[in-house]
């Protein structure tokens, strides 16, 4: 299948980019797994994860897992891998995930002055978190410094993957070959060109993969995997480039070989609102009501990517539906009279990366925006995704600018804490409210899923009104595949399911 | 001849370091952080930021962290991509691949353009002459990404004569087509050089010396005219090898081609200058040997041209 190389080592807590995240996918089985179908969470490693009181997780493991050399897989397993991902000293990309555990802070120490400051880190007071204790080798118990509802919902992320004894001993002969306790085992990696799994046969999870073998190819360009894929040379690829969305074309090419559906992100223009000039909700409001999010997806994306009608994805655990109401609905009156209202000064800027297709869809809002407002809406380009994220990282962007988001895991509450929580990790615009941060923390607390997802849904109603960010259109991907694979099902997080997916010869 | 080659190597030393400073600088001066897209939306922890800054000593002033790499280089040492893998190796897995597919582009377009130049140049105004002279001029105009995924949907998806992509090994036969959409640009410059060149010399006074005594007309061809007429096009081919070894991106991306071009073009994408760098020198070294070897066939093939 398709793959990209993966731009780090492969260890569960440094990627969480899609080329390498798929393969550690297939590589790790983390405690929870999520249905290939409604991304509903199940135990996976984990036979039971008991609490209480939302705080103190008791987390069983289920007997007879293995990591591919044969070591069982145990509740030091897990322990010593998220100690070690969250102390700060080991730099690992995915180390925020284990904030909520009691003792994060000990462990993983802040820049003063931010990386490019000359002052250095901290050295971190403690080497593991207190809020992780080993009962016997089956048991573990969590204890979260804040309750948290959603906690075993996380825990199907791959940040929370176990890792052998192996990896502690030596690291580099970890990396050159890498060991999981998932349903594929690691071959080989050849740079630039591919990795190669095949199937652990005591994988004792279920249903076991009926296909022998995976091989990542990783390819120069979108365009040339799908003419491999049309070609039946590669199985599957899970963006169709837009040669071959123009005009549906890939619906003939891949006659009854190709899925459309949504998954679980959102595409939003967000505003900077530590620039006085965006700080009036009204003109937020405004330009939200003044997009034809309709038109939009019928004349550029040919119908695929629903309107927005709330801050949360589509088939997210705990999402209600419009949830935005009339502020995401296209009313161009209302919306110049809202707008005229604040006295905003000159011209609407919108910009973005121009390195993955998003110009499109930005011009064509833009000119809904300046026929609905009479003010001229302009679309201003940035080349790269680094450069963009550098800017909105040191909070220096003056400008409207994209920012979609991928859910982690399945639940609404990873569609608002991150992001329109104070100081939460991704609250790129500095959007605070303390009546929104104090719900959100009720939701945290409640005592079950239910209970806290009401509470956040909520708390989504209430964000809508402040409009930090527009939410514009659901995510959505087309997926192919050759005349070898037979029930396929795609993942709400963009993957195949290898485990039940069948080849014939 | 000896003294000038040895001069002509001499050169290459302050070449390759001026170059391969240049372009260090260039990497390190593309605005934005190498590590700020690398979490997605999210901003990457500070923890690995540190860390990876720290791991390729990007605190450093850029004047020693080029030190740093050329004292390595010397060594042999490529050094590593943000992702551990070693660039030497990267290198040598998509060299051979490249270079590969630039000789078949070249023979390709020897062949087939010298040929076109000769035939047109000896009758020139008649039907074969305006033939090539229109399909060259059509070859000018498309750009090498529409022959590309026009030679790639109709003979690999709708005849399925040939693969749409390359594989990994990428050997001789299934190269052919990519390296004909490679050479079909220079191909029309050749065949055009050659005619222009041939022409010109077909009335000097040396072919009609030959003529008239009595040679056959394919030796004074052969040997006579088409030795003074190769110089332009000799010089033509040996630049262009170089730039065909570095401006096949957009065919390798077509093609799936694992070379150089896909790989130089992801490591500017991420920021990584020692994979920019190791690749960039070994480019270098490709157009200043190739221009070595133009001067050396110049004056094989044309004695008064000397070299002291």
């Amino acid at each position: 299948m398709n793959g990209t190389e993966p731009e780090n080592p492969l260890v569960p807590g440094n990627t969480n980019e899609t080329g390498g995240g798929k393969i550690i996918d297939a590589l790790f089985s983390p405690l929870v797994e999520y249905d290939p179908q409604t991304a509903q969470p199940a135990n996976m490693v984990a036979e039971s994860i008991e609490t209480s009181d939302s705080r103190v997780y008791t987390i069983r493991l289920k007997e007879g897992w293995t990591f591919h050399d044969g070591s069982p897989v145990t509740a030091q397993s897990f322990v010593r891998a998220w100690n070690y991902t969250a102390y700060s000293p080991n730099g690992q990309q995915n180390s925020s995930f284990f904030s909520q555990i009691q003792g994060f802070d000990q462990v993983h120490t802040v820049d003063p002055d931010g990386t490019a400051g000359p002052q250095t880190a901290p050295q971190p007071a403690a080497q593991e978190m207190s809020g992780l204790r080993v009962v016997d080798d089956r048991t573990f118990e969590v204890t979260l410094s804040a309750p948290f509802a959603v906690f075993p919902t996380m825990l199907g992320y791959r940040a929370f993957s176990p890792l052998p004894d192996v990896f502690f001993a030596d690291q580099a002969a970890f990396e050159a070959n890498p060991i999981g306790n998932g349903p594929f085992r690691f071959i080989s990696r050849q740079p630039g060109v591919n990795v190669v799994v095949e199937r652990y046969e005591p994988w004792p999870g279920a249903p076991k993969p009926s296909i022998s073998g995976v091989e990542f190819r990783f390819y120069e360009s979108a365009e040339a995997a799908y003419a491999d894929v049309v070609a039946n040379n590669l199985d599957f690829i899970e963006v169709i480039p837009p040669s071959g969305i123009a005009g549906n074309l890939y619906q003939t090419d891949l006659a009854n070989r190709s899925v459309s559906r949504t998954f679980l992100g959102v595409q939003r223009l967000g505003f900077p609102l530590y620039d006085p000039r965006f700080q009036n909700p009204q003109l937020r409001q405004a330009i939200s009501m003044a997009i034809d999010r309709e038109a939009v997806n019928q004349q550029i994306f040919n119908g695929t990517r629903p309107p927005a009608d709330g801050l949360v994805a589509p088939d997210v655990p705990g999402r209600v539906a419009n949830q935005c109401g009339e502020l995401c609905t296209y009313q161009p009156e209302r919306a110049r009279q809202m707008f005229e209202a604040t006295g905003f000064q000159g011209p609407i800027e919108l910009t973005s990366n121009a390195d993955s297709g998003n110009a499109e869809w930005i011009q064509a809002a833009c000119v809904s925006i300046s026929n609905a407002l009479g003010v001229q809406c302009t679309f201003v380009p940035v080349p790269t995704f680094g450069e963009i994220r550098s800017a909105i990282n040191a909070r220096q962007m003056n400008d409207i600018y994209r920012s979609s988001w991928v859910a982690d895991y399945p639940s609404i509450e990873n569609f608002l804490n991150p992001l329109y929580r104070t100081g939460g990790a991704t609250n790129d615009g500095e959007y605070s409210n303390p009546a929104v941060d104090a719900l959100l923390a009720r939701a945290d607390a409640a005592p079950s899923v239910e209970e806290s997802n009401a509470l956040y849904q909520e708390a989504e109603r209430m964000i809508i009104q402040d409009m930090p960010a527009i939410p514009v259109y659901f995510q959505s991907f087309q997926a192919g595949w050759s005349e070898r694979l037979q029930t396929v099902t795609v993942t709400p997080f963009r993957e195949l399911d290898l485990e039940s997916v069948t080849v014939s010869e | 001849m000896g003294r000038y080659i040895l001069r002509r190597l001499l050169q290459l030393v302050p070449v390759f370091l001026g170059t391969t400073f240049l372009i260090y600088l260039l990497v390190w001066a593309l605005p934005g952080d190498p590590f700020a897209g690398k979490c997605g939306e999210r901003a990457c922890p500070d923890a690995y930021i540190t860390r990876m800054r720290e791991e390729f000593h990007l605190d450093e002033n850029v004047v020693v962290q080029y030190l740093r790499y050329l004292g390595n280089l010397l060594q042999g040492d490529f050094g590593q991509t943000f992702s551990g893998t070693s660039v030497g190796e990267l290198i040598a897995a998509a060299y051979p691949v490249t270079l590969r597919l630039a000789i078949v582009a070249l023979l390709i377009e020897a062949i087939i353009g010298v040929l076109a130049g000769v035939l047109t140049g000896l009758r020139s105004g008649g039907f074969l002459d305006n033939l090539v002279l229109v399909s060259t001029l059509f070859l000018i105009s498309v750009p090498v990404f529409v022959t590309g995924y026009v030679l790639q949907t109709v003979l690999g998806l709708r005849l399925g004569i040939i693969s749409p992509t390359v594989s990994a090994d990428a050997g001789f036969g299934e190269l052919i087509v990519p390296g004909f959409v490679l050479a079909s640009l220079s191909m029309a410059y050749v065949a055009r050089l050659t005619r222009t060149s041939i022409a010109e010399n077909r009335r000097s006074d040396y072919v009609r010396t030959a003529v008239a005594k009595g040679l056959e007309p394919r030796r004074v061809v052969g040997v006579h005219l088409l030795r003074n007429s190769m110089i332009p096009v000799i010089t033509f081919l040996g630049v262009d090898l170089g730039s065909l070894m570095s401006g096949a991106i957009v065919t390798e991306g077509i093609f799936n081609i694992r070379g150089i071009g896909g790989l130089i073009f992801r490591s500017i994408a991420l920021r990584e200058g020692a994979t920019v760098t190791g690749v960039v020198v070994l480019l270098v070294i490709v157009y200043l040997l190739m221009n070595l070897l133009v001067d050396v066939i110049y004056a094989v093939l044309d004695p008064r041209i000397r070299y002291v």
